[in-house]
């Protein structure tokens, strides 16, 4: 499987190994992850505009970014505070939970002159880690995930915005090959030129 | 050997299997029924969780009125940020999963006999039932207040009129004049409601009419969100200065003893008269009325129930959720009813198939919109005490070893952008939690 991170790598070495920390987790899966839907939409599939699409999501990276709002690694308004509610092992059958649910692109508007650019800007810079325009990558015999991924395109535009604005301040760990990346980004088109990637993820519907 | 009630569930749901293994021909009369009194977010939530785990379950709502005008982010309303269309939602989802949805009103429910009855006359069987029926306003607490007073001193404590009614007072009114809000004792629907009220008020008399001020006149010396709110209040709306466009008043002094509808004065319980502009009574509550007459609620006017299963203590194979229950450490909120929805909708289906319920887990989180760009959230995850009997905080170690429960409020020093993006989440939060409970 391969990762898009040292980070991650850790976590999908715990979940192969079957690790957890968990004491008390005999609620079933779709007990605990029931209780996200209030925001995150019934069965992960959020409403928008803020918070995002969970339906879908890779395990590793489920389980990853839960460990960091509860550790306080990744920044967050509220999610960290929940997160410190639940163990390793209720983080795992949740992403199970969540993985094996249809990921349904959300439906918003977005700026149609800006998406052939921000086609190209991500080819140039994101797809390499972010492959197939960041849309979720499953094996199509098994309907496994192929690799690790995270839900861009057809994500809340606002929470990749929010998502990025937290990178770029240092509220969150951003890996050395993506700062770099993002920097030329940044450099050459501006925030014009990430708007246009933005775009370009909200136009896979 | 004294059997239990969950080990004779257990028997009987086993005997029944055998019997329809022998008798086929039973099976049509097999179909489990449901039905559910009341269609605001924990009856709607149950009612479309339990088509979700087995949609051969038939479940029948029972609520009167057409469509439901969520109580959350009707504040909103009072600040002239939002439309009372903005929070209504009708019954087409529930019916888009199955979901049997009968606009009539509930008037007993028979736990022996398995019979609710309607005021239109029909009587609706059931193998379980579950009652989500809100609360009753009881005006008769505080004296000359009634539901007829309220047409004038309104308490829009449930979205809708009264909504309207309120709003429509604060824009009639002159620039100067006085707003009392009457907050009462624990506990009661949405406990940060009357200080997010007192907020958007504020916020709509900062842009509209700047020398009027909100009173709040608390029964209680301590509220929900309190740090957050007052810290919001001094850089918004100049509270603790002379220009305070909010002042609260601490119980029990300050809590309203009496109203004089004609005068437009109330009377607090330390004999204080304040004359006001436009006077909002949140009256005392208990379990919606429903709940009082089918002998569900106990001599606290709540109702005790199993937080496994949200079963009635009182009642057998009647589960109570939301508002009207008694429910441990979770608040009187949307989301705290939406999850015990879900907790309860499990163990039904678990209990009609013979099976004990499972392990639960509940979560809470709500938001109050004190002004523009200027959100602050209140979230708990909650589980089963170790001996069963009580809903209690999940809580972990922090940093110096010492326990801490899980949630907790907006950080006290949360700068300003984070404080914008928590209006956005709380918006999110709106649609997701009316998508998840009648979507």
């Amino acid at each position: 499987m391969a990762t898009i991170s040292p980070r991650l790598a850790l976590v999908a070495g715990a979940l192969a190994l079957g690790l957890s920390s968990g004491a008390n987790a005999d609620a079933t899966a779709s007990m605990l992850a029931n209780t996200c839907a209030g925001c995150h939409g019934t069965l992960g599939q959020s409403a928008g505009p803020a918070s995002p699409i969970i339906a879908g999501i890779n395990r590793v990276v489920f389980v990853d970014m839960m460990q960091g709002y509860k550790s306080g690694d990744i920044y967050s308004t509220i999610m960290g505070r929940i997160a410190k509610g639940y163990t390793d092992e209720e983080f795992e059958k949740m992403a199970e939970f969540f993985n094996t649910q249809e990921f349904k692109p959300a439906q918003q508007d977005y700026d149609k002159a800006l998406v052939d650019q921000g086609a190209k800007l991500h080819e140039k810079y994101c797809e390499n880690c972010h492959a197939e325009g960041g849309i979720p990558l499953r094996d199509p015999e098994t309907g496994e995930d192929a690799e690790d991924f995270y839900l861009l395109a057809g994500q809340w535009t606002p929470y990749l915005e929010f998502t990025m604005s937290d990178f770029r301040e240092d509220r969150r760990e951003i890996p050395k090959k993506m700062r770099s990346k993002l920097d030329d980004l940044l450099e050459k088109d501006g925030d014009a030129g990430l708007a246009a990637v933005f775009a370009f993820y909200a136009s896979q519907q | 050997m004294k059997i239990n009630r969950r080990d004779f569930v257990k028997v009987a749901g086993a005997a029944t299997a055998v019997g329809l293994v022998g008798a086929p021909h039973l099976a049509f009369g097999a179909t489990q029924k449901v039905v559910i009194v009341g269609g605001g977010t924990g009856g709607a939530t149950a009612a479309k969780y339990i088509k979700m785990a087995d949609s051969s379950i038939d479940v029948t709502v029972i609520e009167p009125n057409k469509e439901y005008i969520t109580c959350y982010l009707s504040n909103e309303v009072l600040g002239g940020e939002r439309t009372l269309d903005s929070l209504k939602v009708g019954y087409e989802g529930l019916k888009a999963h199955g979901i049997n949805v009968v606009h009539d009103t509930a008037t007993g429910i028979d736990a022996e006999k398995k019979v609710v009855k309607t005021a239109g006359g029909t009587e609706f069987g059931f193998d379980r039932c579950i009652v989500a029926p809100g609360i009753q306003l009881l005006y008769d607490k505080v004296e000359g207040y009634s539901e007829e007073a309220a047409q004038k001193l309104p308490h829009a404590w449930k979205a809708g009129e009264q909504t309207m009614i309120l709003r429509k007072q604060l824009e009639d009114m002159e620039d100067g004049g006085v707003v009392v809000i009457s907050a009462p004792a624990n506990p009661f629907r949405c406990p940060p409601g009357p200080y997010e009220r007192a907020s958007q008020i504020a916020h709509y008399f900062k842009a509209s009419k700047p020398k009027s001020k909100v009173i709040i006149l608390d029964a209680k010396q301590a509220f929900s969100k309190q740090g957050l709110f007052t810290k919001a209040w001094e850089r918004l709306y100049g509270f603790g200065t002379d220009n305070a466009l909010i002042e609260w008043r601490p119980g029990p002094d300050a809590a309203v003893a009496s109203v004089n509808v004609d005068d437009m004065t109330v009377e607090t319980g330390f004999g204080d008269e304040i004359k006001a502009a436009v006077i909002n009574i949140i009256p005392p509550q208990r379990a919606g009325e429903i709940a009082q007459t089918s002998g569900l609620a106990d001599d606290s006017g709540w109702c005790p129930v199993d937080p496994r299963s949200f079963e009635s203590k009182l009642q057998s194979g009647v589960h109570v959720i939301g508002d009207a229950c008694i429910a441990g450490a979770m608040p009187k909120s949307a989301y705290a009813a939406n999850s015990q929805a879900k907790v309860a909708a499990a163990a039904v289906v678990a209990m009609l198939k013979g099976e004990e319920p499972g392990t639960p887990s509940y979560v809470n989180t709500c938001y109050s919109i004190v002004g523009t760009d200027y959100g602050i959230s209140v979230a708990g995850v909650y589980r089963l005490s170790a001996d069963g009997s009580a809903i209690e905080d999940v809580k972990f170690t922090g940093p110096d070893g010492t326990e801490v429960s899980a949630g907790g409020v907006t950080p006290a020093d949360a700068p300003d952008w984070a404080l914008a993006r928590e209006v956005q989440y709380a918006y999110s939060w709106y649609k997701n939690i009316v998508g998840d409970s009648f979507g």
